[in-house]
């Protein structure tokens, strides 16, 4: 009898997955829901398999009323044969997303087939300091953006002593927290969602693996409220694990006492800032802190504290499964292992890549990501969020890591590559930097907040064709005071799109009186 | 505005809600502010008070966090609320031009409007392969334009008052 995957993934469900799910059922299917392969172009994309664990074909772009028409075979003209000969899927090196895809998401039994925990029983057969020692060698550099090596941060954190909360006496409990960064607010990335629900006990597997090695007993995720799918799945996976043992008091036997809640944001995107998202769990306005203290010394509520992305969390149970030697191979230079890309806008094939770093912009776009949806010529690809520098196609031979992206004025951030054709007009995405700021700004520092605002009246002003030339010289200082004066990235980095804009595209911020006179 | 999805504001109900809460958390405001939007559909402003008490912090403060956050609303939500994404992933593929087919369509039928509300800007729904993208009360939908949007509607407002 044969088993039909139908994914639970939330941009599967938004294309229509559920009622293909019900349809196959109504007709007394059997239907796992499983994670997202991440051919997004592709969703709903249904597999059947012969046995559970067997291997798999698929179809690409199911409807509910194909399923009403008949079980799609070899010979409906949406078939896409063995899903994993496709060439997108075949040409991934996939680590952080081994599972996703593959297993339903919420079985324990499926992930531990799959070779979940295999990680986290190696490290709980290896001293704490041994586990720290294995990150930093693997190489792991932090997925949010910022790139610090995530070994480092947790020496850190594994150095300092347990501490009572901040205002508690010194005889109150002592803690150390990990807090996930699961605030994936930059456009044109979805890998953190995707993971959490597609791999969910891959984070939590990570999480302990962290709390073992620094010897921390709290963990959290701060998760946006944009992303209810991953909040209910993420949350339906703890219960799961604390059933299972592999969360709550002597974890797999050991002495290991860890359990992790889900705090949910409240839409502020600089929450995503790691200090204004530890100034959120503590419950108050989200405004930026300065450092020092780094909050691997006082963290959350004081105490020393992990804060990590999903995505290099996540990365943690492969690192101990397979070996921080072999991930260490992957990449180049400092930018080693994999990172899972994701290809966004206006993209034929968007979706999902996770391969090595190193890998060129123009492979990603073109040969996995098929050039425009709409078929017209691409016109400018932002990469790393709305805070990443807009590239022309010319700049794409540019190799996607950390140190190569900077070098070509943009940035890697959290590994989303958007695509924008031809009818584009920059100096409007350039305005809408400026005012992403205006919205998003915690306030706290002058030059973001007032910075731009004033950045959107100047913009508009030079498309208007007033001053021109005077006002984009006050924009290219305005620029440079947030980008030199900003307390965090928000205001450090808003320049990045808005000068890249100015810079790359200058027709587009002529005036129409200008461009026609 | 009210919306009969949500209970009518009740002061023993929100002191049940944060009580325990105030109890168990070190840093309690935000999670009360959720905790009463989750069960009343917004925050009166008789919320803001009892949490500065409960919590032991002036309104200020409390109400300080309620404005930070553009999730917490001092209204009730329209009964269907409409959500377009107004990020840059949607907008290379065509989110403002939606936005402006939705305010138009919204325009034309005072219906749809008063039913889906004013669609607040929303940052990026995670659906940045499959844009533009929409919250339809809560549900994702991919490659959104009006007349899906539109049925979408009808849909949940369909399953709203069969429950």
């Amino acid at each position: 009898m044969s088993i039909w995957f139908v994914p639970r993934d939330a941009a599967a469900r938004s294309m229509g997955a559920d009622a293909v799910a019900s349809a196959l059922e109504a007709r007394g299917e059997t239907v796992i829901r499983n994670g997202s392969r991440g051919m997004l172009w592709m969703e709903p994309l249904v597999e059947r398999a012969d046995e559970r664990h067997g291997p798999r074909v698929g179809w690409s772009n199911v409807s509910a009323g194909q399923i009403d028409a008949g079980l799609p075979d070899e010979q409906s003209n949406n078939f896409i044969g063995a899903v994993e000969d496709v060439d997108y899927l075949a040409k991934q090196n996939r680590w952080i997303y081994e599972r996703v895809g593959i297993t339903d998401p919420v079985d324990p039994e499926d992930y531990e087939a799959h070779g979940g925990l295999t990680g986290l029983k190696n490290a709980l057969s290896m001293s704490g300091g041994d586990v720290v020692q294995a990150v930093t060698d693997s190489g792991l550099r932090g997925r949010g953006g910022a790139g610090f090596p995530a070994g480092i941060k947790w020496r850190t954190v594994a150095d300092q002593p347990p501490a009572p909360h901040a205002g508690e006496s010194q005889n109150a409990p002592a803690h150390k927290y990990i807090c996930v960064n699961a605030d994936e607010g930059d456009s044109g990335t979805f890998a953190d969602r995707m993971l959490m629900e597609g791999d969910p006990f891959c984070l939590l597997e990570g999480m302990t693996i962290a709390a073992y090695a620094v010897g921390a007993d709290r963990g959290l995720v701060y998760l946006r409220s944009e992303y209810p799918d991953a909040i209910a799945t993420l949350q339906t996976a703890i219960w799961i694990a604390r059933e299972q043992g592999w969360l709550g008091d002597n974890i797999l036997g050991s002495d290991l006492c860890f359990d992790v809640e889900i705090r949910v944001g409240a839409g502020s995107y600089v929450c995503g800032e790691e200090t204004a998202m530890l100034e959120s769990l503590e419950g108050r306005r989200g405004m930026v802190r300065a450092k020092p203290p780094l909050p691997a010394i006082k963290g959350l509520f004081g105490t020393p504290t992990v804060i990590n992305n999903v995505l290099t969390i996540a990365s943690v149970p492969s690192i101990l499964a397979r070996g921080a030697e072999a991930y260490a191979a992957l990449g180049r230079n400092r930018s080693l292992g994999t990172q899972v890309f994701q290809l966004a806008g206006n993209i034929a094939r968007g979706g999902i890549v996770e391969t090595a770093f190193g890998i060129s912009a123009k492979a990603l776009i073109e040969d996995f990501g098929g050039g425009t949806r709409s078929g017209r010529p691409l016109r400018a690809v932002q990469i790393g969020g709305p805070l990443g520098a807009y590239l022309s196609p010319e700049k794409l031979d540019v190799a996607m890591d950390y140190e190569a992206l900077i070098e070509a004025g943009g940035m890697i951030g959290h590994g989303g590559v958007v695509l924008f054709d031809d009818s584009v007009n920059m100096a409007e995405q350039a305005r809408f930097a400026m005012d992403f700021c205006v919205e998003e700004s915690c306030g706290k520092c002058t030059p973001c907040r007032i910075g731009a605002v004033r950045g959107v009246e100047t913009i508009d002003k030079i498309r208007a064709g007033k001053d021109v030339e005077a006002n984009t010289e006050l924009l290219r200082d305005l620029c440079d005071v947030m980008t030199q004066g900003s307390l965090c990235a928000m205001g450090g980095l808003t320049p990045n799109p808005v000068l890249s804009a100015l810079n790359t595209f200058p027709e587009d911020f002529a005036s129409p009186v200008i461009a026609t006179g | 505005m009210s919306n009969a999805r949500y209970p009518k504001w009740q002061a023993e109900a929100a002191e049940a809600l944060i009580a325990p809460i105030v109890a168990s958390e070190p840093g309690p405001v935000l999670l009360c502010l959720q905790a009463v939007q989750g069960h009343f559909g917004y925050v009166p402003s008789d919320a803001v008070a009892m949490i500065a008490q409960a919590c032991n912090v002036s309104r200020a403060d409390v109400h300080g966090v309620f404005t930070f956050y553009a999730d917490l609303r001092h209204t009730a939500p329209p009964a269907v609320p409409v959500r377009l994404c107004a990020a840059e992933a949607c907008q290379a593929m065509g989110g403002r031009e939606l936005k402006a087919e939705w305010a138009k369509a919204c325009g034309d039928d005072a219906d749809l409007a008063e039913l889906t509300g004013v669609d607040e800007p929303i940052f990026c729904l995670g659906n940045c392969a499959l844009g533009p993208a929409a919250l339809v009360d809560g549900e994702l939908m991919g490659c959104a334009d009006v007349a899906r949007l539109k049925a979408a509607v009808t849909h949940a407002q369909a399953v709203g008052e069969g429950v």
